[in-house]
């Protein structure tokens, strides 16, 4: 006999399911005026310092399609590298939004700053990056993943240099398709799958 | 409480006792689930931090949703609960001061959403959704009414057992997690493909709310506990050192 672990288990995930806008997103839902002040409608306030730029892209699904029903929450640092709540963060920048695939095209679009590199336990600098969690009916458990950017030097990156198929590295890196302009798409599944993350 | 950002990285994962992402009774899973495995890494601080909300975010009704949909006017039909419950981290420390949000049917079954076309009608007086945040000892609880179960276009002839869907934030982005808490006693767990997504049946137990009568007030409302658990971090004084000391 030894003595006993007494941790506890993380409770295990459930789909969010094909309403999950309701809860997360009420006015998105049709439920406009619910609450006081919906959370996550912006990662920025007017003033935020940095490059204010905004991504667009699809949730694809294994046959191609884009999904309709996705909600995507992000987290990032401010244009210094300080997240909300660190000594000196840009009071402007929270930092973190929500947002969902057009019900009509399944586009979304994320309008934020432009993040500072922070870096890793140990000292190494991660080439600045947005932190992705998505979730949809029949997504089990929350995607993780990140949102780098192709005008960065993604060269020295913890993350970026632990893909072994360097062919995949570019399903994490936003291309640029105008002044503060980028595309970044997600494949769930098949050709071009994203990079998900268990971190 | 020791501030967050002196702790070590996050716990890894237990991806065992989570749903694997494909599952081919749960038909939507099929084209949804990545086929490559998922990278692995010690957490950042882009895990480990993660956004916080006030309780000033919250408004009075905001966890009562008997009452929210209507601002007090009216209540919603239904069977009258208490969800209630504190929320954990893996080092069986309460989470304090962080924001859980439900959503679910109506008692008949139904949701408030554009896309939800069941037979069972809409209640007027009912929107759906709540939110708060826990306390200092990481206690939630909610007024709502019992969803019913309701059928959904899988196989055949699939149920939805009654479920409240709830979302928790940690503190750190990284712990974010979407889960559902089934009723005691309902039948439909067992022919329910979502559900049986999670491959332990012990795990699948950890998410069905004991009737919790000592909670109940009488004349008035029953109560389900509830306990969420949430990746913990790990923390040691080794953890702050400098690499390679």
């Amino acid at each position: 006999m030894v003595q006993k672990l007494d941790y506890l288990v993380e409770s295990p995930s459930q789909t969010a399911g094909p309403y999950v806008h309701i809860g997360l997103m009420p006015t998105y839902a049709g439920n406009g005026g619910y609450y006081a002040t919906e959370i996550g409608t912006s990662p920025i306030a007017d003033g935020a310092k940095g490059e204010v730029i905004e991504i667009t892209g699809e949730v694809i699904d294994g046959t191609g399609w884009a999904l309709r029903d996705a909600l995507i929450e992000s987290w990032q640092p401010d244009a210094a590298g300080k997240f909300a709540g660190q000594d000196g963060a840009d009071p402007a920048a929270a930092g973190h939004c929500r947002f969902a695939a057009d019900a009509e095209s399944g586009l979304f679009t994320l309008r934020t700053v432009k993040p500072g590199a922070v870096a890793a336990r140990g000292g190494a600098m991660q080439a600045p990056h947005i932190s992705l969690w998505i979730v949809a009916r029949g997504i089990n458990t929350g995607l993780q993943t990140r949102i780098y950017f192709e005008d960065e030097d993604n060269a020295n990156d913890p993350l970026l240099n632990r893909i072994e198929q360097r062919n995949r590295v570019d399903t994490l890196i936003a291309r640029k398709v105008g002044e503060g302009q980028y595309r970044f798409d997600i494949r769930l599944q098949g050709e071009g799958e994203t990079v998900f993350l268990d971190i | 409480m020791s501030d967050n950002r002196d702790l070590g990285p996050l716990v890894p994962r237990n991806r065992a006792i989570h749903p694997p992402a494909y599952d081919i009774d749960y038909k939507t899973s099929v084209p949804r689930s990545p086929r490559w495995s998922l990278l692995s890494m010690e957490s950042t601080p882009s895990e480990e931090t993660g956004p916080r909300f006030g309780h000033s975010l919250i408004g009075d009704l905001d966890n009562n949703l008997i009452l929210n949909f209507t601002r007090g006017k009216a209540p919603a039909v239904g069977e009258r609960i208490l969800m209630h419950g504190r929320v954990l981290e893996e080092m069986g420390r309460p989470v304090p001061h962080t924001l859980v949000e439900i959503w679910q049917a109506n008692a008949g079954g139904r949701y408030r959403h554009k896309k939800d076309t069941y037979l069972a009608p809409l209640d007027p007086n009912f929107g759906g959704c709540g939110r708060t945040i826990t306390d200092e000892n990481g206690y939630y609880e909610f007024l709502t009414i019992r969803p019913g179960a309701y059928p959904w276009p899988n196989r055949a002839n699939d149920w939805r057992p009654m479920h409240i869907h709830i979302s928790v934030f940690g503190h750190s982005f990284g712990q974010r997690l979407i889960t559902q808490m089934y009723f005691e006693g309902d039948p439909l767990i067992d022919r329910c493909p979502i559900a049986a997504t999670i491959k332990d049946r012990s795990q699948l137990d950890r998410l069905v709310a004991p009737l919790d009568m000592a909670h109940s007030r009488p004349l008035d409302f029953l109560a389900y506990k509830f306990d969420i658990v949430l990746r913990g971090r790990r923390q040691t004084m080794f953890e702050n050192k400098l690499e390679g000391m």
